[in-house]
Formats: structure tokens, C-alpha cells, sequence
């Protein structure tokens, strides 16, 4: 059979579908086992925040932005509250500064840990998934040590934090944080050496450099295709310039590079909060609120490196207590559209693996709930899918048994 | 020579407003007609990483603003623009020169109304198919938010 003869068919994969921590709806065009094209359709997510935002105050939008994204809801506030203090120039003291970057990095942490996981079960690892969920736990017991709960956090603050850490309980923090390193170290040997795993995913789902900069991609994925930008050090806020660290950039863009830089990325991720707990020792306790009463007209923009990347807030003020305009870019609005460049040429039993190594956060990406009632039907075949993808790993291991 | 420095320099001509906010944010305010020469300035020549743009429904009319990150300084520069007809407002689109901006100029087509000239595929984002025509959600007056202003 030439390849004009060969019959295109059309899989989709969502809008509600297991292998997708929230709608969304990817249609991939395949001709036998090759994906020849895709289509992707957002927007199942979308909440209008930006536009509920206009109608809040500034303190309460910063609990609004944190209801954005379930997995990383300290991030939006974390570049709302830069956004402000950028449009207002406040300058925040060093122990909340300290603080921030503890949440931040325990955030990234978790979120790659999460991640992991959910790679792991797609390639048929169903041990890597149970383990690094239940090792998660650990680092939401931290947060819940530290601010009183596991998720949603309410840290962030403009001018500051909402709570201290006070000084006794840094010890105590240290230790669970050193109980993460064995962990660490397993997953890293657990990945970094299996055979199957660099079978399943060296060489495959390739954004190459000059195309991650096309799609403006940031985070892990662009780091993954050998762009060194990373916003806690080109554009330094909070104590990332306080603190020893380095950023993990990649070269090949592929699906193992991308997990080698996540979790290369937690070590990092410890080393700061280890050093953030140092500096906070130092400084006097309780001096970590400006206690803002008043917001001046202007604008400003804000920035802070999420686990999946860059987001961006924008706030413009008049003369109100509420913003005029509240702008915000989730790092995965610029990531997913990459999918569609990694995609094509691959097996439909690596398209799952694929879309799900840019770690995509659709609630994030449109931030605003319309539902259709037409589309409603049931497309999913997404457990056929996942079974495919497992089927491979399970062929690879033989082989390489 | 920064950055900034060389952009203040080769835009000279095209600069209504310079605005210097602070040593990391920059705003420059140009006339709609410049935006693609300009956009091919920054992300051809300079080379700089393109954010976002957003759009707020003003007054006097439409105003964009681009946002280009310069990852070297860790500078932001923002470049506004101000679509002064508010009825129709029509802008040429970046998307040719750059990839990463198509989804948003369908999002700032659907919820403020503007037209992108040469945009390859203009259909909605994040709304259903069958939104009524006309109906801007972020444009001020509309749902929830600010009624005033």
C-alpha cells in the first residue's frame, strides 16, 4: 500500500480522559501507528478569573489567583504579589523573602514529584507512580508543619507573608527535608539507569531548540531543549540571589530529559530551602508583613519560575481598591501548544507519554467554566491508550530481561 | 551597550513614549502600524524571548500591550500600542514572525473584539463555537467586574 492510499483516523483523546489531570481535548490524526497531525481544543477549563479579579480587592484576588491551578496554587500568588510590589515598588523584607522561597520551592518539589508519578504509571511503572505519591506526602507534611495546610497554602501576602516560621521550628523542618534526599536519590537511580526507561523515552517526543523558541515554551520543557532561562536567576526575586543554587538545562528536548531535569531540579530545590532556613535564622522574627494599606495607580508585572515555568502577572491600578486589569500567562499556555510539534511522527503509544511530559496544567492555561452540552458524548477510549503505551514497556522489559 | 540601549537606539524614530520604570521594566509606546516591524526587531534581531500580550479595553479605545522578556538583563519590555477605534479596532497580527503568539491574539480576538489582519487560523480559544457574535466578555460593562471607568 503507497502512503497515499493509507487511511487517516482520528483518535481523540478527552475531553475527560484518565491520562489528563483535567479536560482537554487533543485530536490526534493517525495513519496506522504514526500520529501524522493534531488538533488541540482548550477552553473546558476556562473560569473567567481575570475578569473576576476586576471586581475583587487586592487581597482577596490574591486568594483568588491561588484557586487557579490545584497543583501549583502558590505560584499565581507568588507573581501576583511580585506584580504589585513591582507596581507599587515596595520592597519586602529579607525574612519574608526567605519564607516565599521555601513555600516555592516545597511547591516545586511536590509538583515534580506529582509528575513523576503520573509518568511513571503512563509507561506501565505503576511502582514508580505509588512510591513517588506516597513520598509526596512527605513534603505536604512540611507545608502542613509550616502554614497549617496541604494545599492552598495562603502564604503570599503583598508586602510579605501571612504567617512566620518561627525559629524553633526550623530544626525540625531541616529533618524532614533531609528525610527527602534517600528518596530522592532512589528515584534518580530508579530512572536514570533503567534500560526500559531510556528505551521508552530517549529520542522520543523531540522539540528541538530552535522550534521551543518559536513556541516561546518556558519551564523544564524549554530547559529540556537547551534554552538556559530560568526567571529566579535572570530576573532574581524573593532570596533566590540569597542563596547557592544552579539551574539544570538539558540538550536533546526529549521525554528522558525532560524527567532528568525535574528531578535533577529537586535536589536543587532542597539545596535552597536549606539555605533559605540558614538565612532565616539569622534575621530578627516576626518582621515579615509591610502591613500595605494602600495601593498607588500604575502597573506592573511580575514573574515567578512555577514548576512547569514562568508565570506572569500583569496588574494595572487606577485609583481603586481593586485592580483595573489583571493579565496572567500560565507557563502551560505557551507549553502546550508545543505538543503539537512533539507529537507528530510518533506512535500513538508514545502520544500519551508525549503530551504529558510538558507536566500540562489546563486549569492554569484558561483560567476561566463554560460546558458544552453538545459535545457531551463520550469519546473517551483513554484506558485503551494508556494500556498501549503500558503494553510497550512490558515488551521492552522482556526484551531487555 | 544593554539592550535597552540598542532598542532605544534602532526604534528611535518609531518611540512616541519611553518610560522607564525601574531598572528591570521598560515601557514604549508605539502606533499600531509599527507593530510588526517592530516585533521583527525584537524577535529577530535581538532576539528576545516574546511573554504575552495583553489586551485592556480602555476609554479611549483598545490598548495592547507586548510583552518581551530579555532572559540576559532579566528585563521585561512591554510595547503599547492603542487601537484608537473602539468599534471596529484592527491590528496586523505577529503570529507570522512569531508562533508562540497565535493562541493569544484568537483569546484577545474572542473576549475583546479585535481584529488580527493575516491571522492563519482566527477562531475561538477558550469559548464555545456558538458564542453570540458581539459579545466581548472583557470589555468593561460586561458580566461581572467593573461596571464604571
Amino acid at each position: 500500500m503507497t502512503d497515499k492510499n493509507k487511511k487517516r483516523t482520528i483518535i481523540p483523546i478527552g475531553p475527560y480522559h484518565p491520562l489528563q489531570e483535567e479536560a482537554e481535548f487533543f485530536k490526534l490524526y493517525v495513519e496506522g501507528e504514526k500520529v501524522v497531525d493534531m488538533d488541540i481544543e482548550i477552553g473546558y477549563m476556562h473560569r473567567g478569573i481575570e475578569k473576576l479579579s476586576e471586581s475583587m480587592h487586592y487581597d482577596q484576588s490574591a486568594f483568588l489567583v491561588e484557586r487557579i491551578c490545584g497543583i501549583c496554587s502558590n505560584s499565581h500568588p507568588f507573581a501576583y504579589v511580585n506584580a504589585v510590589e513591582d507596581l507599587a515598588g515596595f520592597e519586602i523584607s529579607i525574612r519574608a523573602k526567605y519564607i516565599r522561597s521555601v513555600i516555592g520551592e516545597l511547591e516545586r518539589l511536590h509538583s515534580h514529584l506529582l509528575w513523576l508519578g503520573l509518568a511513571g504509571h503512563f509507561i506501565g511503572y505503576n511502582t514508580v507512580w505509588m512510591w513517588s505519591w506516597k513520598y509526596r506526602e512527605l513534603v505536604n507534611d512540611i507545608f502542613e508543619f509550616i502554614t497549617g495546610n496541604r494545599q492552598h497554602y495562603g502564604m503570599m501576602k503583598i508586602g510579605g507573608v501571612r504567617r512566620d516560621i518561627e525559629n524553633k521550628d526550623i530544626p525540625q523542618i531541616e529533618k524532614m527535608c533531609d528525610n527527602l534526599i534517600p528518596v530522592l536519590n532512589m528515584f534518580k537511580g530508579a530512572v536514570m539507569d533503567d534500560p526500559v526507561i531510556h528505551a521508552r523515552t530517549k529520542n522520543v517526543g523531540i522539540l528541538p531548540k530552535n522550534v521551543a523558541i518559536d513556541y516561546c515554551v518556558v519551564g523544564p520543557t524549554a530547559r529540556a531543549s537547551g534554552i538556559d532561562i530560568d526567571v529566579r536567576r535572570d530576573d532574581p526575586y524573593a532570596a533566590y540571589n540569597l542563596v547557592d543554587w544552579k539551574v539544570i538545562v538539558g540538550k536533546n528536548g526529549d521525554v528522558f530529559d525532560k524527567a532528568a531535569i525535574r528531578i535533577l531540579e529537586m535536589f536543587e530545590s532542597i539545596k535552597i530551602i536549606r539555605g533559605c532556613l540558614n538565612g532565616l535564622k539569622k534575621e530578627p522574627e516576626g518582621n515579615f508583613d509591610l502591613k500595605v494599606k494602600e495601593i498607588p495607580v500604575g502597573e506592573g508585572i511580575g514573574r515567578h519560575e512555577a514548576p512547569r515555568g514562568e508565570v506572569f502577572h500583569y496588574v494595572k491600578s487606577d485609583k481603586t481598591n481593586r485592580p483595573a486589569r489583571h493579565k496572567i500567562r500560565a507557563p502551560s499556555y505557551v507549553n502546550i501548544a508545543s505538543n503539537k510539534y512533539a507529537v507528530i511522527g510518533q506512535t500513538i503509544s508514545d502520544a500519551a507519554l508525549i503530551l504529558a511530559a510538558v507536566d500540562p496544567c489546563y486549569c492554569c492555561t484558561e483560567r476561566v467554566t463554560v460546558i458544552d452540552k453538545r459535545k457531551n458524548k463520550i469519546l473517551m477510549n483513554g484506558f485503551d491508550l494508556i494500556k498501549l503505551s503500558q503494553e510497550k514497556t512490558e515488551k521492552l522489559r522482556k526484551k531487555h530481561a | 551597550m544593554n539592550s535597552i540601549e540598542i532598542i532605544k537606539d534602532k526604534l528611535s524614530n518609531k518611540i512616541i513614549k519611553f518610560e522607564k520604570k525601574n531598572s528591570k521594566r521598560y515601557y514604549i509606546d508605539i502606533i499600531p502600524e509599527d507593530i510588526v516591524s517592530v516585533t521583527k526587531m525584537l524577535w529577530s534581531e535581538l532576539e528576545l524571548r516574546f511573554i504575552i500580550a495583553t489586551g485592556i479595553d480602555r476609554r479611549d479605545g483598545i490598548e495592547i500591550i507586548y510583552h518581551f522578556s530579555d532572559d540576559k538583563y532579566g528585563t521585561v519590555v512591554s510595547i503599547r500600542t492603542l487601537l484608537a477605534n473602539k468599534e471596529k479596532p484592527e491590528i496586523d497580527t505577529i503570529s507570522k514572525i512569531i508562533k508562540g503568539a497565535e493562541w493569544i491574539e484568537r483569546e484577545m480576538w474572542e473576549l475583546l473584539g479585535i481584529n488580527f489582519n493575516g491571522h492563519p487560523n482566527l477562531k475561538h480559544l477558550l469559548l464555545n463555537e456558538d458564542w453570540p457574535e458581539g459579545n466581548y466578555p472583557l470589555r468593561q460593562g460586561q458580566g461581572e467586574g467593573r461596571k464604571d471607568d
